[in-house]
């Protein structure tokens, strides 16, 4: 009789794996030693268009809590088997179980470790709407300005050491995409801002009021980029340590943009 | 019966509609556009003058076809006889109807699971022979089509797909052998280039450009290295039909970034190999980069040249090198005659007088990262280049783009399917790239005039005997510029980055101009 359950238990199971549904795809738990052989393998097989900490190249970003092609673990195993037709992302050879294994060791890149903080969200909410003037740039949960990053999921992308860092010393990180830039029309006029898009022709940039302007490269005399330049100020000396404590528990606060 | 009589010749015109001898004599025809570069030597110009310096600012946009396949549209059409033959993505292929740009008919291919292709499943081409179209497939098929109907008439595996091999060049057809190169060297392969029978698809030949132990040539790759040597063949070559030689050049020796398993100069990766065309056989080779770890391909298109040089008449082959340096050869012996460097580079501190360059020791991928120009995309890549006799300038697009090679690992095993390369490219912090047209003399490879670009382009470049040199960008950019001055003279934002070779070619006796551009197809004309 209970071999007879054993079989039938069998027979469903493989029923429900059948078709389309290969056993490959059921993931196993990883082990710590699974993420150091999919780390392993992410340096040899993906890193040199994701780059080595999957901060992205001629790849995508992997660097982060959600991947638009792979929002769970099984589309991520198939991104890695059948590749993205469409684009560089080739299909692999590797066995399933070293997909699995890469598939354990992307998902901890885009971790970000929780960090204990100290302030008080409440107050730094109000703080960035007044005090830190952060939404004349940034926006949060849809509401501001686009000359700086989307702050409305930075606690999931970055953690607290990370936030205070850009917020004392922002040249220290730029944002990819967010290049200072300032031209000169040949009547004369100076214009800065963020590079919004070039090409061989023309340039259009955002400036510190949020206005699009928009030139042909023949109306000017003068592009000057400064890639090392952020538009943002520091804040070490215009917030004291309890508030920055305070904006900065806000932002990485899951109700942060909420 | 007088029906049937009036058929006969159509049919018989189809029947052997681009025999060998159109292709041989594509000159005469300047009206169409009949194998990958134009002609078999490769210059990528048109004869055509319609569109010239004193109407190009009136070229405006006559038809666009849309392939609605997503992936880099890197195609570059066939036209003859009122239909243009195009490559989609995914190796797919569609006839058009030169008249209004609607299609005749589509092939798509029904490509297996898990075809391995390090950088898109892209297509750059087809070649043509009586009433059959040939295709090489990124599961490593070539096939032929039937070109009235796109319907299959053979399909024959070229090398395992599963292992890494694929297609994506266009296939150059001579006499009665269709040629075809394999791609698939970030992923050990070993490379060859094969000729098949266009009737059967029968292979007639193979090269292999690794050569096996008692080969000539083997001794230069250390134990067993040269089975996953690389040096794939993966853009279209040229051939001289006088010495019935087949010209090739080839990629990579893998891995590509690190060299320790493969002491040696890796013959016949990144040369110029030349072939007898109804053998294989090997006649000569120039080898631009010897035991490569760069990924400096020699996957461009060699430009063949009959010219008074230094004062003697000359059969020549002209190449802009992936690796920064423009060469000039002799093309019945492969005597080095001219090494010039066109653009950015340290690799190499320059060449000795057999044009063998000089390693930088610091130019190698280390662990601590090695600031390298250009990148392992070169600065030369598949895109072509085009040569004007008339202005005596070779037009080549260049990319200026450097990056920090940074080894990975102290040692790689090889695993087939499995990438094979060593070494991660970092960007260089602070440093934006950028791209150029350059105009270079093709006697000596000194730069005549450049035409900057934004970004580093993967656009061809066509020349036309309207005085124009026609490009474009990665930010969609296709413009004209004067062929003398460099100066523009026409530009179009089409929408979408351009990764393909312009042509053109005479509809109802009318000029156009046609470039792929994101995923669309646009044929350019101006109004009488």
């Amino acid at each position: 009789m209970t071999s007879r359950l054993l079989f039938l238990a069998g027979f469903v199971l493989a029923c429900r794996l059948l078709p389309g549904q290969e056993s490959e795809l059921v993931q196993p738990k990883a082990t710590p030693e699974d993420r150091a052989e999919g780390q392993r393998i992410f340096g040899t097989q993906c890193s040199y268009c994701h780059g080595p900490k999957g901060e992205g190249g001629q790849g995508a970003v992997l660097a982060l809590p959600q991947l638009s092609h792979a929002p769970d673990d099984l589309s991520l195993f198939r991104v890695i088997r059948d590749g993205i037709a469409g684009t560089k992302m080739p299909a692999s050879a590797l066995a399933p179980n070293q997909i699995w294994q890469v598939v354990a060791f992307v998902r901890v890149l885009g971790r970000v470790e929780a960090a204990k903080l100290t302030g008080d969200p409440a107050r730094g909410r109000q703080i960035y709407a007044t005090k830190g003037g952060c939404a004349r740039c940034h926006t949060m949960g849809g509401h501001g300005g686009g000359i700086g990053p989307d702050l409305s999921d930075i606690g999931t992308r970055q953690n607290a050491a990370q936030v205070r860092t850009s917020l004392l010393d922002p040249d220290a990180s730029v944002p990819l995409d967010f290049l200072q830039v300032r031209v000169v029309t040949k009547d004369g006029h100076s214009f800065t801002g963020v590079r919004v898009n070039e090409d061989s022709f023309s340039i259009q940039i955002r400036d510190l009021s949020n206005q699009f302007h928009s030139f042909w490269k023949s109306e000017l005399t003068e592009i000057s980029k400064e890639p090392r330049r952020s538009l943002m100020p520091s804040f070490r000396n215009t917030l004291t340590p309890g508030e920055l404590d305070d904006l900065i528990a806000y932002l990485e606060s899951p109700q942060g943009g909420k | 019966m007088k029906g049937i009589l009036l058929l006969l010749p159509a049919v018989m015109l189809l029947d052997g509609q681009v025999p060998y001898e159109r292709i041989l004599n594509a000159h005469s025809e300047p009206g169409n556009w009949l194998t990958y570069s134009g002609d078999y030597q490769a210059h990528g110009y048109s004869a055509l003058d319609q569109i010239n310096t004193s109407n190009v600012d009136r070229l405006k946009v006559a038809w666009m076809y849309q392939t609605g396949v997503l992936g880099h549209f890197e195609t570059t059409p066939l036209v003859f006889d009122g239909v243009m033959y195009i490559t989609e993505p995914l190796s797919g292929v569609t006839a058009l109807d030169l008249r209004t740009g609607r299609p005749i008919w589509t092939y798509k291919r029904p490509l297996p699971k898990g075809v391995i292709v390090c950088c898109g499943l892209v297509n750059r081409g087809l070649a043509v022979l009586d009433d059959q179209l040939f295709l090489g497939t990124v599961d490593a098929h070539l096939v032929a089509l039937d070109m009235r109907t796109g319907r299959v008439r053979w399909d024959v595996e070229v090398a395992d797909y599963k292992a890494a091999y694929s297609i994506t060049a266009a296939p150059l057809v001579l006499k009665d052998k269709v040629i075809i190169g394999i791609a698939g060297a970030e992923y050990g392969i070993r490379g060859f280039l094969d000729a098949y029978d266009v009737k059967t698809g029968a292979r007639s030949w193979r090269f292999y450009t690794v050569p096996a132990p008692g080969e000539p040539g083997n001794e230069t790759w250390a134990g067993d290295s040269w089975k996953t040597g690389g040096a794939p063949t993966w853009v279209t070559g040229a051939y001289d039909p006088e010495a019935n030689l087949v010209y090739w050049g080839t990629g990579n020796p893998s891995p590509d970034m690190i060299g320790d398993e493969r002491n040696g100069d890796n013959l016949y990766s990144d040369a110029l190999i030349t072939l007898d065309a109804d053998t294989g056989k090997l006649k000569w080779h120039f080898q631009f980069t010897p035991h490569d770890t760069l990924d400096m391909d020699a996957n461009q298109v060699p430009v063949l040249v009959n010219a008074d040089f230094r004062g003697q008449p000359r059969k020549l082959v002209l190449f802009a090198n992936r690796n920064g340096f423009y060469y000039v050869l002799d093309r019945l012996t492969g005597e080095y005659l001219v090494g010039k460097q066109f653009a950015r580079q340290n690799w190499a501190m320059g060449l000795d007088p057999h044009g063998r360059p000089i390693w930088n020791p610091a130019a190698v991928p280390s662990f601590e990262g090695a600031l390298v120009y250009p990148d392992d995309d070169g600065t030369a890549n598949w895109f072509s280049p085009s040569l004007d006799l008339k202005t005596g300038l070779l037009y080549q697009n260049v990319r200026e783009k450097g990056a920090i090679q940074k080894r990975t690992t102290k040692t790689l095993s090889f695993e087939p399917g499995h990438l094979y390369m060593g070494a991660d490219r970092l960007p260089i912090p602070g440093e934006e790239p950028w791209g150029a047209l350059r105009a270079l003399d093709w006697q000596t490879g000194e730069m005549r005039w450049e035409f900057r670009v934004q970004t580093p382009p993967w656009c061809g470049v066509l020349s036309t005997a309207g005085g124009l040199v026609f490009s474009g960008t990665m930010e969609g950019d296709f413009f004209a510029v004067d062929a003398v001055s460099g100066k523009l003279a026409w530009r179009f934002q089409t929408g979408g980055a351009i990764w393909s070779n312009p042509i053109s070619y005479l509809s109802e006796g009318k000029q156009y101009i046609v470039v792929a551009a994101g995923d669309a197809l646009m044929a350019f004309s101006v109004d009488r």
